[in-house]
């Protein structure tokens, strides 16, 4: 009989692992499901160019391979329950799905303050920012004058407050943390993310929380935790994120921030032991990387689903042909992370790891360059390297990839 | 195999340079210049590189 995997959550993680599998030579059914109406697209650009140029799925979408035209695309209805044990996905709308293999890639969603004032609406001046949807419904708002407050202060809202301010917003942007990018940079680069948006014409109020949002129907201040209130037309709230695992609620899954998983991202249960068949990728999967140590983490940076993705494509579909799967097992899984972030002129890239850095204040060192201009900091724990992050000189940015996770010495 | 880059999507990150260092690399300006025309062989070492492009800017023909 013909098996079916059924992969949960159509974006990036869902498409490489349905790819994977076709390359390995699964040649049985795929279905994925997914909660968005829209077929997978390229998030990155939602707070950078496509929020400032205008939206359209055609702008975004990942090109479709051949190996992947007969999957079953499932879109609009998310996953509602699933039983492990007897192999069962139930959907949104009553369906239910029988699979042989399961993949868990439904993501994050954007976490909304729980303060008085106007619901978390779109109508009500409160927008996030993770899908197609919501970028369509922010680029509306992000008119020349309007007064703009990003919450949070990460690579969304740095972004978002950027981009903003390039469209003529007037923008003020509020943290919990003492600078922006803080915990993926440190204060070091933090400061010069503060700096670089400050000469934009960008305000921030860090340290501070909100307490409350002004108006009726719709929001028209931010009240912080000083007693200041910060008129606004539009808020942005990027203040962190849920992982999307509600629909494995009734499961023994191990579910503590994300999916727990082994290297091969087999999917925990809570009494330790792994499940085959059941993988997880992308943004919600804390696995652990042999690159910098044996602690499981969840990692949300771009290239994350396409190596969970390659990784879990391969081994499911040695595990459903009975072929070679211990042996993919057996290998090692260690993909270095890498992010970037465009601001304004400035284009942050990063290899490794950085928020692994020790405590040590020498921990966080200028390698190279000139922190008011263009630098590459490095990230160590002890004496090894654990992460890189350059403003500009990409080139050189590069030549640290090696590197990463090995005792520190000059590039090569 | 035929690769084309959309050099106007194309924003230097590099990411194509280690997934196929035979075909993609960074001038001393730091700017992509690449093979449009490699040997088959580096198929799926291509492949990599089309979906490690953070901007999605490379593509494939026969």
């Amino acid at each position: 009989m013909p098996s079916r995997v059924v992969i949960v959550g159509a974006s990036l993680g869902g498409l490489r692992t349905a790819e994977a599998l076709r390359k390995a030579g699964f040649s049985d059914e795929i279905v994925v499901v997914g909660a968005e109406e829209h077929l997978p697209y390229n998030r990155p650009p939602l707070s950078k160019e496509v929020l400032a140029a205008g939206i359209s799925h055609t702008a975004v979408a990942f090109p479709m391979r051949a190996s992947v035209s007969d999957v079953t695309w499932r879109l609009g209805v998310p996953a509602a329950d699933c039983d492990i044990d007897r192999r069962v996905l139930t959907l949104a709308d009553g369906a239910t799905l029988d699979y042989d293999g399961l993949v868990v890639g439904t993501g994050l969603r954007s976490r909304r303050l729980a303060v008085p004032g106007p619901p978390p609406t779109v109508a009500a001046g409160r927008h996030s920012l993770r899908t197609l949807d919501d970028a369509a419904a922010l680029r509306t708002e992000l008119v020349p004058g309007a007064r703009i407050v990003v919450l949070g202060a990460g690579f969304i809202g740095c972004e978002v407050a950027a981009t903003a301010r390039t469209l003529g917003c007037e923008v003020t942007a509020v943290a919990i943390d003492p600078y922006p990018m803080v915990r993926p940079l440190g204060a070091l680069l933090g400061a010069q993310t503060q700096r670089r948006h400050e000469a934009h014409g960008v305000q921030f109020r860090l340290g501070a929380g909100v307490t409350a949002f002004h108006g009726d129907v719709k929001v028209t201040g931010v009240e912080l935790s000083s007693g200041e209130v910060l008129p606004a037309d539009v808020v942005v709230e990027a203040i962190s994120s849920h992982c999307n695992t509600e629909w494995l609620a009734s499961t023994d899954l191990d579910l503590t921030d994300g999916v727990l998983c082994d290297n091969t991202l087999r999917a925990h249960r809570r009494d330790g032991s792994p499940i085959d068949g059941v993988h997880a990728v992308g943004d919600l999967a804390r696995f652990p990387n042999p690159l910098f140590d044996d602690v499981p983490r969840r990692v949300e940076h771009w290239n994350i689903p396409t190596e969970t993705g390659k990784r879990v494509g391969s081994a499911l579909a040695a595990y459903l042909s009975g072929e070679g799967y211990d042996a993919a097992i057996a290998s090692e899984f260690a993909p270095l992370p890498a992010f970037w972030s465009d601001q304004f002129d400035m284009r942050l890239q990063s290899f490794g790891a950085p928020g692994l850095a020790g405590g040590d204040p020498d921990d966080i060192r200028i390698l190279e360059g000139d922190l008011e201009d263009e630098v590459i900091v490095g990230y160590h724990r002890g004496e090894r390297l654990m992460g890189v992050v350059g403003i500009g000189m990409l080139k050189s940015v590069m030549a640290y990839r090696s590197a990463i996770g090995h005792v520190a010495t000059a590039a090569s | 195999m035929r690769v084309t880059v959309d050099m106007d999507a194309c924003q230097d990150h590099g990411q194509c340079c280690f997934a196929a260092p035979e075909v993609f690399h960074l001038d001393d300006d730091g700017h992509l210049v690449y093979d449009a025309n490699p040997d088959d062989s580096l198929r799926e070492k291509v492949e990599d590189a089309v979906d490690v492009c953070p901007t999605q800017a490379i593509t494939v023909a026969d």
